[in-house]
């Protein structure tokens, strides 16, 4: 019994090993690729054996930013995605909270008509989208990609559920002393609501930072593009150097990579959160 | 008193819709005008920058798209990526779930390796993974393959071969996306509760009883989830086809979303691209409906 309890684990052990390498292995590809010579990078991809550089060299990186303006590709990426996140996690909670609390005539209407919304992606409107914007004079702008992400039907239903599942008391003990609901939503509602507030700002921040298709549509000058936009356009100027590639790569992942190990448990409970309501 | 709060006074109301205004306005606009917009314009013959006058069309662009070769195409390519990745993906999600969900050291760690992936964005996934099926023996798959197959596996140029490019873009996106469906299923595993497999050992049930008997079906409307969120993300199907293949070889790759944004900005063909995100819409809620009558039909069971 003992003994086959040990095989169990040991195989669980040798599995996960296996999947882990698979996972690892086009990171390490990348992570070690960023500081070999760009011809290396090619020849040695297919050996693992000489997957870890003979010698480091920080080339490609300073050729990055001789080539491509990475810093600007950066500050836009991070100043696009946090305002949506942060104007998205008032807007939409504000809403939410006037759909879980609140009492107005056609409440439950537009409620049914938001919800209705989660289903359209943004891939089924970008076409008119972009035809609305370039009519309204916005494109190759920093709100062309910031102002129609804030109000987002999806976030709206996260803070209603969650919003539906706190207990009133406290809000009911506010009203008695004449708090007015503003008032109620910032001091009470919004801060025992800390939960709800990460998983959203964490998903949206996760669509915001890879976006490609729409500032592919809407943009046509560095100054106001993306990160995803500045690979794709990286990895399509020649000289095609896997090296400065890979530089690019590892710049442009490492700061969510960070933000994802300071903040693991939030991630995963996040994205856990979004399948509980299938 | 309810749960439900203020009672209507005209104070109130006005106050509630304060609260509700700032995001109906902005979905008003940037979410159900665009998508009447695509409607109405699909049924037109609005090109950007024509001279021609604006002229209603009935169903004349739908009439065009299916029979142009390309579009045809594409559906059939969005449908096989759906019937590769939705199988692949949820089984490798739950077998991965199933294993981090042991009572054993180290779980923490693999959990986040195996997530990781998808804070990566996919336009940087697609461009590592184009070094990792590079053609002939430099390639790492191509290698890996050989060493696996004792040298009988002929190197091949996945990216630029008919046959390979869809099952190379499928693969890329497993990699990148299965973590997030791991999560999901981890945490409805976590949720069944424990006197369910007390009550099946008592019975006499092997761990494969149990499995099939408790674990999957107590999973059952997780599965469903993940497989509606994974089919309707195969439907969308753009970044890594732009970046890998760019639609090739000879329309092997291409998408819906792809030969949309082409005809939007290719070729400046607005009404025939929004035709094109119209019939899009219409499968990704034709799966969501499936889904709906699937979970109702459970919950009339239970």
């Amino acid at each position: 019994m003992k003994g086959r309890q040990h095989i169990r684990k040991l195989s669980v052990y040798l599995l996960l090993t296996a999947f882990a390498f698979v996972f690892l292995v086009p990171v390490a590809m990348m992570l070690f690729g960023s500081f070999k010579p760009d011809d290396q990078v090619l020849a040695q991809a297919g050996r693992l054996g000489s997957l870890f550089p003979t010698e480091f060299s920080w080339l490609n990186y300073q050729d990055v930013f001789a080539r491509v303006p990475f810093a600007r590709y950066l500050f836009n990426s991070a100043f696009i995605s946090l305002c949506i996140v942060a104007g998205g996690l008032l807007v939409n909670s504000l809403a939410a909270y006037a759909f879980a609390r609140l009492q107005w005539p056609g409440r439950d209407w537009v409620f049914l008509v938001v919800v209705a919304l989660m289903i359209i992606p943004l891939e089924a409107i970008a076409v008119p989208l972009f035809y609305e914007v370039t009519l309204l004079g916005w494109r190759d702008t920093y709100w062309v990609q910031i102002i129609p992400f804030i109000a987002n039907a999806f976030s709206i239903y996260l803070f209603y559920s969650f919003f539906l599942g706190l207990p009133g008391e406290l809000e009911e003990a506010a009203r008695v002393d004449g708090a007015g609901p503003w008032r109620i939503f910032f001091r009470i509602v919004a801060p025992n609501a800390k939960p709800v507030f990460a998983t959203v700002a964490i998903l949206n921040f996760l669509t915001q930072w890879g976006a490609l298709l729409w500032p592919l549509m809407v943009t046509h000058s560095e100054a106001v593009r993306p990160l995803p936009l500045g690979i794709a356009t990286f990895y399509s100027l020649p000289p095609l150097q896997w090296g400065d590639i890979f530089a690019f790569g590892v710049m442009m992942v490492t700061p969510v990579l960070l933000v994802f190990v300071l903040f693991q448990r939030w991630f995963v409970q996040g994205v856990a959160t979004t399948g509980v309501k299938g | 008193m309810t749960s439900s709060g203020y009672q209507p006074g005209k104070q109130n109301v006005r106050q509630a819709w304060l609260f509700a205004l700032p995001a109906l306005l902005g979905l008003l606009c940037f979410v159900l005008l665009p998508f009447v917009l695509s409607v109405i314009i699909s049924f037109t013959n609005l090109r950007l920058g024509s001279p021609l006058p604006l002229e209603f069309m009935g169903f004349s662009q739908y009439q065009r798209i299916f029979t142009d070769q390309a579009f045809l195409a594409a559906l059939r390519n969005n449908a096989l990526f759906a019937l590769i990745v939705v199988p692949l993906q949820t089984g490798l999600a739950l077998l991965l779930a199933l294993l981090i969900n042991q009572p054993l050291h180290g779980m923490v760690f693999f959990r986040s390796l195996f997530f990781m992936p998808v804070v990566f964005p996919l336009s940087l996934v697609a461009v590592v993974w184009i070094l990792v099926f590079a053609p002939g023996p430099q390639g790492l798959l191509n290698q890996v393959l050989e060493t696996i197959t004792l040298g009988s596996w002929q190197a091949r140029d996945f990216l630029h071969d008919p046959a390979w490019a869809l099952p190379a873009i499928s693969l890329t996106s497993i990699w990148q996306g299965v973590g997030f469906q791991m999560v999901i299923l981890l945490a409805a595993l976590q949720g069944i509760p424990h006197e369910l497999y007390e009550a099946a050992r008592v019975d006499g049930a092997d761990r494969w009883q149990q499995f099939i008997c408790i674990t999957l079906p107590q999973l059952r409307n997780a599965i469903i989830f993940v497989v509606l969120v994974t089919t309707i993300l195969a439907f969308r199907l753009f970044d890594q086809v732009q970046i890998m293949t760019q639609g090739g070889p000879n329309h092997a790759t291409t998408t819906v979303m792809y030969e949309a944004v082409n005809s939007a900005f290719g070729s400046q063909q607005v009404a025939r691209a929004a035709a094109m995100t119209v019939v899009f819409f219409t499968i990704v809620l034709l799966i969501t409906l499936l889904q709906r009558a699937v979970s109702r039909h459970e919950r009339v069971i239970e």
